[in-house]
Formats: structure tokens, sequence, C-alpha cells
């Protein structure tokens, strides 16, 4: 066995640091690859980075700004945050600015433009920010002031975390897609089951799992509490990095004899359709018992469940049918990129001829920013990633959390409806 | 540096979609975030805020998303310590980057009631419940953080380092 055995995490740290070795629960000051901020976090990371007092980024290539949440602008407000932002980047050369009609939603779209690849440490001013753990790369959310430190200097501080490792066993039942092996994950652990630490999935199902399915299960590492959400890296996600990769990318995976808090097994063929009532993502529920909630709303995108796959499950099961009379379907493919291929393979047709909405890439209802706000004691069945209280809307309205199989079925009934047992 | 005030007590999982809401994230302006802190957890919060300044609450406060406006809404609202069983992890820095000052303790968390009168000393490491007299031993914070702290925020700790 290897001398002093790292999990990935801690490798990817050491390598962001000059050194060969990091501790666990050592405070180091790393470089970082990229530095993402939006149209909510960048206005106050903007006024932060004035007070520096540096008159450059640390490098003009290696920051990227998304108007994302409030975009197309939802109000006078909104127009002037995104006013200072778009300004912001015109000023420093910001080659990665994504202006409204080339915009998806950030943690989409940093991957399918090959902006973030593996091997890299990532930081964002979104909590989301974990969602490129699986490209095997290092990726955490940070607030606006870590935004403003890392554009100024290009290195930021991290507690190296401790790491629980997931291994998901066996087959996966008909329609289960990464959503459900997620929300069931945070269900048995709580949403701060792994607080300050990184989460790996590791194990056959995840071997098998789509690069979209991945990004759903490491993009809700946070909802657990997680700092990283990591996958290694394997033939999938070569795949899926080649032609798009815009820098040369590292693999890097955990040691054998590595030291992990706990591990996990879990038996995929135990696992149901999942859905989480409110008010916490952990709320985790097989969707087959919830088949007496009536909803209001179904919401299909967000940065968990915005992608082809997402967009592809939904299409085959709304395919020639229509949406129960009365409830508002809303589906947002999350980028440019796949709002046109969605658009291609016949899937808007779909979903307008059913009666459902069809969005430009945006964040949204997501986090009740506009595009379906609910009304008060309104119920929401979405795709998304967080339940709280008011999430999507007035305080006392409720998001029921799903994956796109349960989302698609539920449009039709306009209850909690888990598909027929058809082969997808 | 000590800090004495009455406790308004909060539970688990504290999430930032509460402290603040999305639709008030349309500003960055302080007073305008305090305006609006903690208004879809508590509608009396600021009534509160008339006779205590420390929060406490219970296990993964801060949960969620990584708005910074969070803290700042609890900072311009007057408040002047949280206390909790634990913290999430992006609400943690987000605090220590703007100068809230934070404790983490089990004990504490669970002990205080509401309305308790607490004389927090943070740099000699124990919380006074002058209410009930007990005191609780807290965990210094690691040296590079209680240097962030002593700087008065991460901003003006890099700006020394910077030599700006
Ligand atoms: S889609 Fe939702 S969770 Fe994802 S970045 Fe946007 S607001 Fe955040």
């Amino acid at each position: 066995m290897q001398k002093n055995p790292q999990t990935i995490a801690q490798k990817i740290l050491a390598a962001h640091c000059g050194r060969d070795h990091v501790g666990q629960g050592e405070i180091i000051n790393a470089e970082v690859d990229i530095v993402l901020g939006n149209d909510i976090t960048m206005p106050l990371a903007i006024k932060e980075f004035k007070k520096i007092g540096v008159d450059r980024v640390f490098d003009k290539d290696k920051i990227v700004i998304i108007p994302d949440h409030f975009t197309p602008n939802k109000d006078i407000q909104s127009a002037q945050q995104c006013k200072a932002v778009r300004e912001f980047a015109s000023e420093f050369k910001i080659k990665n600015y994504f202006e409204v009609g080339r915009m998806g939603i950030e943690h989409a779209l940093l991957p399918e433009q090959g902006l973030v690849v593996a091997g890299d440490l990532i930081i964002g001013a979104d909590s989301h920010t974990c969602t490129y753990g699986a490209l095997g790369a290092a990726s955490t959310g940070v607030g606006s002031t870590d935004l403003a430190v890392a554009m100024a200097t290009g290195k930021l501080w991290f507690r190296v975390p401790s790491s629980i490792k997931f291994e998901f066993k066996n087959n996966l039942k008909p329609w289960i897609t990464g959503k459900d092996l997620i929300l069931y994950t945070i269900g048995m652990i709580g949403v701060d089951g792994a607080l300050y630490k990184s989460m790996e999935f590791t194990g056959a199902a995840i071997d098998r799992l789509s690069m979209d399915s991945r990004f759903t299960m490491s993009n809700m590492a946070i909802e657990a509490g997680g700092k990283f959400g990591i996958i290694e890296v394997d033939e999938i996600t070569e795949t899926y990095l080649k032609g798009r990769a815009q820098r040369p990318y590292k693999v890097y995976s955990s040691d054998p004899g590595a030291e992990y808090d706990q591990v996990f097994e879990i038996d995929c063929s135990q696992i149901d359709l999942q859905v989480s009532v409110p008010h916490l993502p952990s709320n985790a529920k097989p969707a087959a018992q919830l088949s007496d909630i009536t909803i209001d709303q179904v919401v299909i995108g967000s940065c968990t469940n915005g992608r082809m796959e997402d967009l592809e499950v939904a299409a085959k099961i709304i395919e020639g049918k229509k949406v129960k009379e009365g409830l508002r379907v809303i589906i947002i493919p999350a980028t440019q990129n796949i709002y046109l291929e969605a658009m291609k393979r016949g899937y808007l047709k779909i979903f307008v001829e059913a009666g459902c909405v069809v969005s430009t890439p945006t964040c949204g209802p997501c986090l009740g920013g506009h595009m379906g706000i609910l009304a008060q004691g309104e119920r929401a069945l979405s795709t998304t990633n967080r339940n709280f209280v008011g999430r999507m809307g007035h305080p006392s309205s409720e998001v029921y959390l799903c994956g796109p199989a349960v989302a698609a079925a539920s449009a039709l009934t306009g209850k909690i409806s888990i598909p027929g047992e058809g082969a997808r | 540096m000590i800090i004495k005030d009455k406790a308004i007590k909060y539970g688990n999982n504290v999430d930032t979609d509460v402290i603040i809401p999305a639709r008030h994230l349309t500003s960055t302006e302080e007073s305008e975030l305090a305006m609006h802190c903690f208004e879809d957890l508590d509608k009396d919060f600021k009534k509160k805020l008339a006779w205590g300044k420390i929060v406490v609450a219970g296990a993964n406060f801060g949960c969620g998303s990584s708005r910074e406006h969070a803290p700042i809404a609890i900072k311009a609202s007057g408040v002047r310590l949280v206390i909790a069983s634990s913290f999430a992890r992006i609400f943690f820095r987000n605090a220590i980057n703007i100068g809230l000052p934070l404790v983490q303790s089990e004990e504490a968390a669970q002990n205080i009631m509401q309305g308790d009168e607490l004389e927090a000393d943070l740099g000699g490491g124990t919380i006074k419940n002058l209410t009930r007299g007990k005191v609780y031993r807290i965990n210094p914070l690691p040296d590079f953080i209680q240097g962030v702290i002593k700087s008065g925020g991460y901003i003006e700790f890099i700006k020394k380092e910077l030599g700006k």
C-alpha cells in the first residue's frame, strides 16, 4: 500500500497548492482554475472587489460570468444588477461572459462549453458549483467576498475536507435517474449528513450512469451539506470531455487505503422513484406512496434537471398526450444548445402540443425569481433541488422535488404519479 | 471581544431562503436586506430585536444558497452574534468574511432558551448564561480564521497581504 494514501479531494487540493500531500482538516491557500459569478452574487462581489483596490483581475480568461437567475431581466432592479455585471465584464475584458441569447443556467453551461475539466479546482459564488464534481473536479460554492478575492488574486483559502464514500451497487429500476439516487442518499444521511465533507460517488451503478445523471447527483451534494460531490473520471467522462474541453485535463483517483469518515453501500435495486416532500430535500419518500397529493404546477428544468436526458425522459412520457386541465407545466431547457437539440428532436413540439410552457434558459422559478411563482397555498412538483419554505414563491406555498419521470407522469394526471412500466 | 445580550432562539436547518428570500436579492443595500431578514421564518423578528441581539439556533444554520446577502442581512439587522450547533459551510465562510461573529457549540445551542441573557467572551472561549448560571466552553477557531476576523474581514485581510 502507498504511503500517505489520499482521497481524490486531497490530491486535487494538494496539486493546487504545489504540494504532494495535504492533510484532512488542514487550512491551505490554493490556486483556482475557474472562478464563477452570476447576476445575484456578482453585484456584491463587484463592491468588494473595488474595495481591494487592484486595477485588474488575476486572469480575464479564468473568470466566468453568467447572468442566469433573474434573466431575461425580470424587473427594473434586476436589470440594474445585470447592467452593472455586464459593465464589469466589459471593463475587465472577461472573455467568458455569456449574454442572454448565449446564456444558459451556469452549472449546465460551464461543462457543456468545456470551461471546467477533470482535475480542476473551481470556485463559484453559487452553492451548486459542486456540480462539476461529476467531471472529476474539486468544485465548490462560496460567497461574494470569496469571489471578489479570487477574482483579484486567483487564490483562496480552503479547509481540506474529510470524505464520505457512497458505493451504489446493482441495477437501477425502470425510469430511475441520478435524481432518485441523490434524493434517496440525502434522505438517508440528512441535510447536514455530509457537512464540510467531500462526497464520493462510486460503484457499478455509477459506472453505468449517464453524464447528465452524474451532474444531477454532484449538483445536489450541497443539499447534504457537502463541499464537493466527486465522481472519478472514466470512459463516460472522457467521451464527454473529448471535443469540448478547452484545456488539457488531469485524472485523479483516490488511493486504496485513503481515509474515509464513512462508507455507505447502497443497493440500487431497492430504490424506487423518489419525491422529497416539503420543506427539506432530505424528506425523500417513494413517489408511489404520495399518489393522493394534488399539484398546481410542474417545473422541469434547473441546473439539476434541465439537461437533455431530462427532456428526453419527459418527452417520452408526455408524447401524444395532454397535460391535466388546470395544471401549469413549465419546461425550461438549461442551455441554448439543449434548447436547440430538443427542438431538433421534436421534444419542444411534443411539449407545446401537450399544453406545456417552454421557456428560454433561466433559473426562473427554481429560486422563486420569475417564470412561475407560486401563490398562497399552491403546490408545485419540481425537478429543482430545494423545497425550503417560500423557495418558489409565497411562504405558504409548497415544493415537492422529483426527477423528470415523476414530473412528466404527474403533468398528465395533476397528482403525484409514476410512469407506466413501459421500457425507456 | 465581549458581547452581552439576550437570545432569540430558532430551530434546526434555518436556510438562506428564510434568512433572506430570493425576491429581495435584487438589492445589495444593507438596510434593504436587513428590512427583510428572517421575514419568512418569524414575522416578529424585528420586535424581538428590541430586547435581544444574539441569535441562537440548532444544526446546519444557513444551509442552502451561497448568497452573502444572508449574513449581511443578519449583521445589518443589528444581530451581534450567532450561536448554533453547526453551520452550513458556505454561510460560515461568508459570515467570517464579512465579520459577523459566529460560535459553534452544540451544548450552548441546546441549553440556551429564548430570552436568556448571555455574555460571550470570544477571545476567552466562554459563553456565560447569566439567566441560568451556566458557562459553556467554546473551541477556538483555527489561527488563520482568527486572523481574518482580527483584520475585520477577508477584504481587509487580503488588502494587508497585497500591501494595499
Ligand atoms: S437553477 Fe436554481 S439551484 Fe440552479 S443555479 Fe439557478 S437558482 Fe440556483
